[in-house]
């Protein structure tokens, strides 16, 4: 029988498989936008806002720098033995202007990375027990 | 903005490395008795302690002035307890400066240590999606050196460095720490072996970046007057302390964020809190950088020390690699950086690192830095950067 796939945290991006959006927030007075959408710091113009809009971000980025996980992780992460290395990226969403950093897609060689490079937005298996499939975001070749 | 000197009557440290039998109020009592012993001051005669607390040693690590204290022996005076990550040494002295100059003490002794696993810093740990600090572990895996590592790979995109470069700067530190018997690791390395180690978080190396480590420090500060009547002639002063938040919007992810702030509204894409830190003790100070004859900086990787010597204004964005090959930040050079071998020889024990910048200010500004003086240094700065946003830095003279 199938997994029941969960996102691996609540209310931080869409579970649409086809077109994924990270949910961001939005100031009611800079209009300044926020990721993750209440748990980024304010802009202190908006010091007297009640809360934030809600936004989807833009899926498309460009590469902003990307590295490598060749150790693992501590705790919380939870590793998939044995330990497979993967690629971080730090992407830029060109109409918020925000960096937002999420692992690559597998499969991807750091050679094929470039500081500018078009990714997008997409939906993975992060960890997985009997019952579920834990989904987070992560950056995908453009 | 002018802001009165304190002195810098002692300074003492436990040498830095892994002590599995030693607790961190071992090395912070240590270090503790050697600034007492440098100063001259009499433990009795301490009017206040600034702790810096450890977070990983349960309890007692929280509330690091009385423990120091009753390790020392109970003996009335005042106590503060500070944490502010990496920055926390810096907080606990500023603490200790204000409680000086606003004339509630005279003197003050300000403590930091710490004793921890082995392997990277890891979360609180526990269930807590609602912190950004458990988040970034938990969805992406994003360890301290993955910053380091894409903050490498963005100077290599936006200014030409090369791995080289980067190992240049170990080969640099590891060469200033082999001469400083508190550094962990007393091994000058090459480029060649930086470049037979590991890759971490590409572009780095496991050489690259810092260890965790054991260590502890402190110092014996006062006011001027109490100096004089110690019969303390030229002491090395406290003229500027940093302890700034950053301005919003920051465009530059730090830790332990995995996002950065937006600048669509600002427009500015390069604004980073660590351009600020400096800004701050620069103006207490009355001074920049020019007046600067060497600095402690805060290298968590080899190319974050070149990021540093951009923030503090030793040189325009993008011409670190130049100062660094031109030996300039070597000792001998124009301004050397990281004399006492920095956080590369050193590794890092979070609340007595920043506490140890400011011994090696003082031994370097004292001239009794033997081995690794840097030649008739009279103003030196120490920066740092305590995760979530803590601004360190400090500026003393001779």
């Amino acid at each position: 029988m199938a997994k029941i796939r969960v996102p691996a945290v609540d209310g931080m991006f869409t579970m649409d498989f086809n077109n994924p959006r990270l949910i961001g927030g939005r100031g009611i007075t800079s209009r300044s936008y926020y990721f993750p959408k209440d748990l980024s710091g304010a802009d202190p113009m908006c010091v007297n806002d009640e809360k934030r809009e809600e936004v989807y971000l833009s899926p498309e980025a460009q590469i902003w720098s990307y590295t490598s996980a060749d150790y693992p992780p501590a705790l919380p992460y939870q590793i998939k033995e044995p330990f497979e290395p993967f690629l971080i990226c730090a992407a830029q969403l060109s109409e918020e202007n925000l960096v937002i950093c999420g692992q690559m897609m597998p499969g991807i060689d750091i050679n094929d990375l470039e500081v500018g490079l078009d990714v997008k937005l997409a939906l993975d298996v992060l960890y997985e027990d009997d019952k579920h499939e834990y989904i987070v975001w992560k950056w995908d070749l453009a | 903005m002018t802001v009165d000197e304190i002195a810098v009557l002692g300074a003492g440290m436990h040498q830095w490395g892994k002590f599995p039998g030693k607790s961190f109020v071992d090395l912070g009592v240590h270090a503790a008795k050697e600034a007492l012993g440098d100063s001259g001051v009499e433990w009795e005669e301490i009017e206040f302690i600034s702790g810096a607390n450890t977070v990983r040693n349960g309890y007692p690590g929280w509330v690091s002035a009385s423990t120091f204290a009753n390790a020392l022996g109970f003996q009335g005076c005042q106590l503060a307890s500070s944490y502010a990550a990496c920055a926390s040494g810096v907080t606990a002295l500023s603490i200790a400066r204000a409680q000086i100059l606003s004339g509630i003490c005279d003197v003050a002794l300000v403590v930091g240590a710490d004793q921890v696993a082995k392997g990277m810093f890891a979360p609180v740990p526990g269930e807590r999606p609602n912190d950004v600090d458990w988040l970034r572990f938990r969805l992406i895996g994003l360890s301290n050196p993955a910053y380091f590592g894409m903050f490498a790979r963005r100077r290599m995109a936006l200014y030409g460095d090369s791995q080289d470069d980067f190992a240049a700067v170990k080969v640099k530190n590891s060469n200033h720490g082999a001469q400083n018997p508190n550094a962990r690791y007393a091994k000058s390395f090459t480029i060649d072996d930086v470049n037979a180690s590991p890759v971490v978080a590409d572009p780095l190396r496991l050489l690259e970046i810092c260890s965790t480590s054991d260590g502890g420090a402190a110092l014996v500060v006062s006011s001027l007057d109490y100096a004089k009547k110690k019969g303390i002639k030229n002491p090395v002063k406290i003229s500027g302390i940093s302890t700034v938040s950053p301005v919003y919007p920051n465009a530059i992810i730090d830790m332990p964020y995995f996002a950065s702030d937006s600048w669509a509204i600002s427009g500015d894409g390069s604004h980073t809190f660590k351009n600020q830190i400096a800004q701050h003790a620069y103006r207490e100070a009355e001074i920049t950088p020019a007046d600067l004859d060497f600095a402690e900086v805060y290298d968590l990787s080899s190319a974050y020390e070149l990021d540093w010597y951009e923030h503090i204004g030793l040189c325009e964005p993008g011409e670190a690699r130049n100062i660094l090959h031109d030996g300039d930040t070597t000792i001998g050079g124009r301004i050397p950086v990281n004399p006492s071998g920095g956080l590369g020889a050193f590794g890092e024990a979070i609340p007595a690192q920043a506490i140890a910048q400011v011994c090696e200010l003082t031994w370097q500004l004292r001239g009794e830095a033997d081995g690794r003086q840097v030649e008739n240094a009279k103003i030196g700065m120490s920066i740092n950067y305590g995760m979530f946003g803590h601004g360190s830095s400090v500026i003393a003279r001779k």
